[in-house]
């Protein structure tokens, strides 16, 4: 006969005032197995622990059920307490008799919610009477970190776990790392160079022992679970050897064709066919694009061969596949702009000195295709009016997207500042709908854009843009004077919304993570879990999860990071029992298991005879993968599935106490 | 109304106002803190707040054919009231001075009723001197 303790929590007034626990206690202990019972006003608190303990030695009890909050609050605090007691900790349950009972009713004769009450904690102690005593399981870890991404993000993820001393691997897509962060002018509030703080760690990260970086290269494929991931990449062929390349770019001098570069964002401005993206590109190891380049195309040319001295041009080279071992994977693999060609009235594409907030970056930047001087496509004069106009695509649920993209009212405000202080006699106007400037220091800098610097913020939105001998004019409203506005400018800066970075939905596909409507990654928790995904093991930073800004994305990487290290730090992985479990006597092999599992946790196992052939097939669940969600355990034809700690058994106990 | 902006946001007549106030429109972000304690608010056509905004993006026209610098009564509400410390009884004393000196809107004191003058409390008289005719 079970030896069962029964505790009921008045939750200060939380459970008591619609619950007579008394009453619950005494009806308690006529169920048979029932030895003690108890209320109590704070279960959870110390003296309630210790109370729990004492009982448990002294009335030998083998099994506790305590009447009180969701499990979710404290499972864990009186399942340890009982673990002290020298008890299976998975023979304590817990009766939602809160937040499912007394805060749910309003009945102060208690009559409603100790008649539900007694209900919810007779169903756990039948249930509790079939709990089979359960172990934690230990799965081994491989002590290596997989990151995906090399903007700011990624890289601040890669050096924080590197640093720890761990192996990390950083894959990037692009010919060198750095991100959007490299094409940056200046960063708001402080208004310092983004490259002087960017390349140090750029660099820092290339050197760094524990790190292998991997650019011009993808995650093709990932396997395994938490501790145990396996992932391939492919090494795009860079047709450059990067063993013999010395950087030293005669090659890209050399090169007599050219293509449309990415990293200057605007039709027109040409790199060569052999490139790197940036002059501080990390590595700084040229590329050929394929695409592009006569060689390829046609076999013609081959001048950088010719040029290089170390022969570290190889016209043959293949795509390379990598397959690396990781125990966990940082996902940061940014965003991108919404294509602003979609919002005729804006003029983008239509309009050569309407722009995007991209651009003006490159525009503002020493090291962009004017060297830092404000210029104009069209005619290549200095604007002396320019419109910012922020919300394009963003807060826009018909045409765009309904969120908000975060970063526009601050970059706007700084490309004010930036526009102002390299063109002195110069007018900014801002439309803007409202102004986020939410964080340290960014109010403030918003006000000294208007305030110093002498942008003047008009708040609407604009209806049209059009040119009219030589100027653009942009028609708008300012709604706090109630008129309409039409102004001449030189040029036009659109602030346009952040989308998740193409192909998004594919990765996630293949790491097996969640995203939302729009693409960006799913974190665990919005508030409490801001860096993990649902799938163990595979963390977020940056921007792949929602717009932010830099200090954000770096916090973000650290904080990736820091999971990272938690779990590395252990000996090995140590995780809840609570499992699914295949009988293999009853499995007929049918895999509706197999493919319901959306956790690839379920493998194929060949049951052998004695000579070794294979008698027959059984499904087994592996233990890292699994995830407990019972999926299978309804899948299951044959029912030769349970799930551990949640068998039918015991649900059926707790339903048979109910009727 | 369609409001047109050239080069400048600011004509000359708001650099004058500027000038003579001593007060930079720019500091308002338009809280209306001023216009909702501002007791003589309900009686203009322009609230106070509106009168700032209209500066800052130049508008005088609109400034200028409004009567609320005559309704305000300079009780200095709005100031004290102003998280940024944008004085705007200054701003109206600065917009009747414009238009007083060009010759409009000026009361004719002779044109005044006897039975006013006789009977107004003398120092509301000098005040309103103060204020009107300049």
């Amino acid at each position: 006969m079970a030896r069962i303790g029964v505790f009921v929590c008045q939750c200060g007034n939380n459970i008591a005032s619609t619950v007579d626990t008394q009453k619950v206690a005494e009806e308690m202990k006529k169920i048979p197995g029932v030895v003690y019972t108890q209320d109590y006003k704070f279960m959870c608190s110390a003296v309630g622990q210790e109370l729990l303990k004492k009982v448990v030695k002294e009335h030998r009890l083998d099994g506790i059920v305590v009447a009180a909050c969701s499990p979710h609050m404290h499972e864990k605090t009186f399942r340890k307490a009982c673990e002290a007691a020298g008890l299976n900790p998975y023979r304590c349950e817990i009766a939602n008799i809160r937040e499912q009972c007394s805060w749910v009713h309003h009945d102060k004769t208690k009559k409603t919610g100790t008649l539900k009450s007694t209900d919810l904690t007779r169903m756990t102690i039948e249930r509790l009477k079939k709990n089979k005593p359960l172990k934690t399981i230990n799965i081994p870890l491989k002590k290596k970190a997989l990151v995906i991404g090399g903007g700011i993000a990624g890289i601040q993820a890669a050096l924080d776990i590197a640093e720890s001393g761990y192996e990390v691997i950083l894959v990037e897509k692009e010919p060198s790392i750095g991100g959007h962060m490299a094409q940056l002018s200046e960063t708001f509030p402080t208004m310092d160079c983004s490259q002087c703080i960017l390349t140090p760690k750029m660099v820092e990260l290339s050197m760094h022992e524990k790190v292998r970086l991997l650019t011009y290269s993808e995650v093709e494929k990932v396997e395994g679970y938490i501790g145990n991931f396996r992932v391939q990449i492919r090494k795009k062929a860079k047709s450059v050897i990067e063993d013999l390349c010395t950087g030293c770019g005669e090659c890209i001098e050399k090169c007599p064709f050219k293509a449309d570069s990415e990293f200057e964002v605007m039709k027109g401005h040409k790199r060569k066919v052999i490139y790197v993206p940036f002059p501080q590109a990390v590595p700084n190891i040229p590329v050929i694009d394929r695409e592009h380049c006569p060689k390829f195309l046609k076999d013609k040319c081959g001048i950088c061969a010719k040029v290089c001295g170390p022969k570290a041009i190889d016209y043959s080279q293949q795509d390379e596949i990598i397959t690396e071992e990781v125990g966990a994977i940082v996902v940061a693999t940014g965003y991108d702009l919404m294509p602003v060609e979609s919002f005729g009235e804006y003029g983008y594409g239509r309009i050569k000195d309407v722009v995007s907030g991209l651009y003006f970056e490159r525009l503002a930047s020493a090291s962009g295709p004017t060297g830092g001087e404000i210029r104009r496509p069209s005619d290549g004069k200095v604007p002396e009016t320019v419109v910012f106009i922020q919300c394009v695509g963003s807060r826009d649920p018909k045409r765009g997207v309904p969120y908000c993209s975060k970063i526009c009212c601050m970059y706007s405000a700084k490309h004010t500042m930036l526009y102002k202080h390299k063109v002195h006699h110069g007018q900014a106007y801002v439309f803007y709908m409202d102004i986020r400037s939410g964080g340290k220091r960014y109010d403030e800098f918003v006000r000294r854009a208007i305030e110093e610097e002498g942008a003047v913020y008009l708040r609407g939105r604009v209806s049209s843009v059009y040119e009219r001998d030589g100027k653009v004019i942009v028609e708008g409203a300012d709604t706090l004077s109630g008129t309409q506005v039409e102004i001449e400018a030189d040029m036009v800066v659109l602030a346009t919304a952040i989308v998740p970075r193409k192909g998004a939905k594919e990765l996630a596909q293949r790491l097996g993570i969640s995203y939302d409507t729009y693409g960006f990654y799913n974190e665990s928790h919005p508030k409490l879990r801001p860096v993990e995904t649902n799938t163990a093991g595979i963390f977020l930073a940056g921007t792949c999860q929602g717009p932010m800004d830099i200090p954000d994305s770096v916090a973000q990487g650290s904080a990736a990071a820091s999971k990272v290290i938690s779990l590395f730090s252990r000996e090995d992985l140590v995780r809840e029992p609570i499992l699914a479990e295949v009988d293999e006597r009853v499995c007929n092999a049918c895999w509706d298991c197999y493919y319901a599992c959306p956790y690839s946790a379920i493998e194929q196992h060949p049951l052998k005879g004695r000579d070794g052939s294979i008698v027959r097939w059984v499904a087994r669940v592996n233990e890292g993968a699994c995830q407990g969600c019972g999926v299978c355990v309804a899948a299951c034809r044959s029912k030769a599935i349970d799930l551990k700690g949640y068998t039918d058994e015991q649900v059926y106990a707790a339903i048979n106490a109910l009727v | 109304m369609k409001v047109r902006i050239g080069k400048r946001p600011k004509g000359d007549l708001v650099d004058l106002i500027e000038r003579i106030s001593g007060e930079d429109p720019s500091l308002c972000y338009q809280c209306g803190n001023c216009t909702a304690g501002c007791p003589a608010a309900f009686a203009m056509d322009l609230p106070p707040h509106q009168v700032v905004r209209l500066l800052q993006i130049g508008q005088e026209d609109m400034l200028l054919s409004s009567r609320a610098m005559w309704v305000c009564v300079s009780c200095l509400q709005c100031y004290s009231r102003c998280p940024k410390g944008v004085d705007i009884s200054k701003i109206m004393e600065a917009l009747r001075q414009v238009t007083l000196r060009r010759g409009k809107d000026g009361i004719e004191v002779k044109g005044l009723p006897v039975d006013l003058l006789s009977q107004s409390p003398q120092q509301a008289l000098v005040a309103g001197f103060r204020k009107l005719v300049s």
